[in-house]
């Protein structure tokens, strides 16, 4: 039943298949399995589909309602962003869209792509929240697909300072230290992300002094970024166990000081062996920036969420919505996860 | 120079050294370096925990509320939908936490459960020389690791609501009736002696295994007989006592009357659409460690097997497998704590677990800071929890597979 994967040449499909009366058997019973669930799938999904049209139009066929999706495209992708400036909008997609093709190119790490980064995400604030002779927008009605990519990036770029900083921390020497960065991270990793949300967003107002307050937005950034920092510490420290201690004679016997070494000699190679990890970290953070929907923000899954219930002339059309939402998180993930492979071979003769 | 220094004075004279152990030499062995350098950091982070706290409890006192934990004798003036423990609209703050952490017990337990059955089988049907089977396999898990979890529960909610209402509900097997009111499954009926019988049978249970576990050690192996009769005993053992007994013994078949279905095991939609997203979404991450730990175990045992003339599944079951599960166990840990702690995901589609009555507690209440620490400390010692028992499951299979090869 088992392959024997690195031994076996490669054997033509009709005779793996059915080459013995085990096989044959399973093979007929899935082949029938595929037979009787897929043709009324791709029914659903294609052939009795409508593609254009009104809601009435959609109840008369039996199909999913692409139309519904056409029509409230824009407030699956804004949310509840103002329209007349839905430009900004895009352009902070296009903006970081554009910087996250960039980033996949290992010629191009750079400390210039650093700083792209951060302009960047200076940038997508900017367009969305306005000021400086734009009209402002409070982070309230921010909402769709910029949502979600500026918390997944943002708190990504966040929480990689405090994570060097906690893998460095749980090496450390200095036991108090050392303490702080074991329970920090063991904390946060043994609760769940909601706690740190709830936590970030109903006690961090009350820990101000009375008057001052946080945006919402930034409560949940916070806490992404705290949430990510601890897990990202944990690849971090994996990276820099694996560095051989004779690296770190080597550069004191170059007279190098600790920061020295650290930053030209340690950790370079360090982050580079666990880059795989990292973007298998990113693609985690792109999930989970889904959680903050519970405390009502409008990311892109809310926004697709509440497309289908807000309405009254396209209520009810959750599947359509969801297999949308689905299908543009599949493929963000799906070629994030097949680019953290080839990176992976890519890398190894380094 | 200090160090050689040191080190010949050690030497020479031990008894001079060892007077040289002050408070100061204490601190640095607890401490480490640097110890002007820690401590300012200490002062530094107790006075900014001070400053937050001040703030914090003066908002509170600002907002009318008293810190502290007297809320949790306070009536809880909410209904839960599904309670293990008998429970009412009125009872303690306390007795709806219990409640709530009751129902994330029961919807992690079973999730687990469901999650090693599914995982274990995609994990080796994605190793298996039919490409028909593993390329499906392979499918399964990438739709799984590939969209949030968040987006795979609404679509089991949703997809549970669109079965038919009970009048016509699906009905896979006899007795089993699928609605959008429910799973309805048949259940023993004991007339409420269900609980001392199921407790017997687990006492039993522990007891045979036990007794396995000795006759293992000293006889190197288990008999079959002794493996039939180490369930057959804490199954067939208190049923007979108690028809013995003469408590009034059914099997209780769901079924249909008036408008809904009445009897059997229900599961509420929303503990079915929680316990089967867990577990789905679980399960792609269990396959693919099963299928990592059993593609480490070296090519050689495999051909080992073969030339002893053992089937290929025998070889699977009795020398790969407890091989991999050396490896496959610590990881699996992890994702039985990941599925635990994506239960408080029920927040978002209304299963009444423990994230979702501390959070209804803190909207009532206003007691935020309360409920996210009772948050924190329940799911910290969950973790600890479970991994210590995983840790002594680990230790033993480890000696356990060593033992054996």
């Amino acid at each position: 039943m088992i392959a024997h994967r690195r031994l076996s040449r490669p054997i033509p499909l009709f005779k793996a298949a059915f080459g013995s009366p085990g096989h044959a058997a399973v093979s007929l019973a899935l082949a029938g399995l595929v037979a009787v669930a897929v043709p009324p799938l791709l029914n659903w999904l294609l052939f009795d589909a409508t593609w254009v049209g009104t809601a009435d139009d959609c109840h008369g066929r039996s199909g999913a309602c692409w139309a519904f999706v056409g029509a409230k495209l824009q407030f699956v992708l804004l949310g509840l962003y103002p329209q007349g400036d839905a430009w900004r909008a895009y352009a902070v997609d296009g903006l970081l869209l554009a910087l996250a093709a960039a980033s996949t190119v290992p010629r191009l790490w750079s400390r210039g792509l650093l700083a792209a980064w951060i302009g960047g995400l200076l940038a997508s604030i900017w367009l969305l929240g306005g000021g400086l002779g734009l009209p402002q927008i409070t982070s309230d009605k921010w909402g769709g697909l910029p949502v979600t990519l500026l918390l997944s990036f943002g708190s990504f770029l966040l929480s990689f300072p405090l994570a060097i900083a906690l893998a460095l921390a749980r090496r450390s020497r200095m036991g108090g230290l050392r303490i702080y960065a074991v329970a920090f991270i063991e904390v946060v990793r043994g609760v769940p992300f909601i706690a740190v949300l709830y936590a970030a967003t109903l006690l961090f107002p009350l820990m101000l002094p009375s008057g001052a307050a946080i945006d919402k937005f930034a409560r949940a950034a916070a806490a992404l970024s705290i949430f990510v920092a601890a897990y990202f510490a944990e690849i971090i420290r994996a990276g820099l166990q694996g560095v051989p201690h004779g690296q770190y004679e080597a550069a004191s016997a170059l007279g190098l000081t600790y920061w020295q070494a650290l930053r030209l000699i340690v950790l370079p190679q360090a982050l580079r062996a666990v880059i795989p990890s990292i973007v298998n970290l990113a693609i985690g953070i792109f999930q989970d920036t889904t959680l903050v929907a519970i405390i009502g923000m409008f990311d892109l899954l809310n926004a697709a969420r509440t497309a289908a219930s807000a309405d009254q002339a396209w209520l009810g059309f959750y599947a359509e919505s969801y297999v949308f939402a689905a299908l543009v998180y599949f493929v963000f993930c799906f070629s994030a996860s097949r680019y953290s492979l080839w990176l992976e071979r890519h890398l190894r003769p380094a | 120079m200090v160090d050689i220094v040191d080190h010949v004075t050690g030497l020479i004279d031990a008894p001079a050294r060892r007077r040289r152990t002050g408070v100061l030499a204490l601190a640095r062995f607890w401490f480490g370096e640097r110890l002007l350098w820690q401590a300012v950091l200490y002062l530094g982070t107790l006075a900014l925990f001070g400053y937050l706290g001040s703030n914090l409890f003066a908002n509170m006192r600002r907002l009318g509320l008293s810190p502290g934990f007297a809320f949790l004798d306070h009536a809880a003036n909410f209904g839960i939908g599904e309670t293990l423990i008998r429970y009412a609209a009125g009872d303690s703050y306390l007795r709806a936490i219990v409640v709530g952490l009751l129902n994330t017990v029961e919807v992690s337990i079973t999730g687990c459960l469901l999650a090693t059955v599914i995982g274990v089988a995609v994990g080796i049907a994605r190793l298996s020389a039919n490409p028909l089977i593993s390329r499906v396999a392979q499918g399964y898990v990438e739709i799984l690791r590939n969209t949030p979890l968040l987006l795979q529960l609404f679509a089991w909610s949703q997809l549970l609501h669109l079965l038919p209402n009970p009048r016509q509900a699906l009905q896979p097997l006899p007795g089993v009736r699928l609605s959008n009111r429910g799973l309805f499954l048949p259940s023993l009926d004991a007339g409420g002696h269900g609980a001392t019988i199921a407790v017997a049978g687990l006492l039993l249970a522990g007891l045979a295994a036990v007794v396995l576990r000795r006759q293992r050690r000293a006889a190197g192996r288990t008999g079959p007989g002794a493996r039939v009769l180490a369930v057959v005993v804490p199954v067939g053992l208190p049923l007979l006592a108690a028809l013995i007994a003469g408590v009034p013994m059914a099997i209780d078949v769901p079924a249909l009357k008036g408008f809904n279905i009445v009897g059997g095991l229900t599961l509420t939609p929303e503990f079915a659409a929680l316990a089967l997203g867990l577990a789905v979404n679980a399960s792609a991450s269990i396959a693919e460690t099963v299928r990592g730990g059993i593609l480490s175990v070296a090519r050689g045992q495999w051909e080992a097997g073969e030339s002893l003339g053992l089937h290929r599944l025998t070889t699977l079951r009795l020398i790969i497998l407890p091989q991999a599960l050396r490896i496959i166990v610590p990881v699996m840990t992890s994702s039985y704590l990941s599925l635990a702690k994506n239960s408080s995901l029920a927040v978002a589609i209304g299963f009444p677990e423990l994230v979702s009555i501390l959070n209804t507690t803190a909207n009532v209440t206003g007691q935020a800071l309360e409920t996210i620490f009772i948050m924190m400390v329940v799911y910290l010692s969950l973790s600890l929890l479970v991994s210590v028992l995983m840790n002594a499951y680990n230790r033993r299979s480890a000696i356990w597979a060593e033992a054996r090869r």
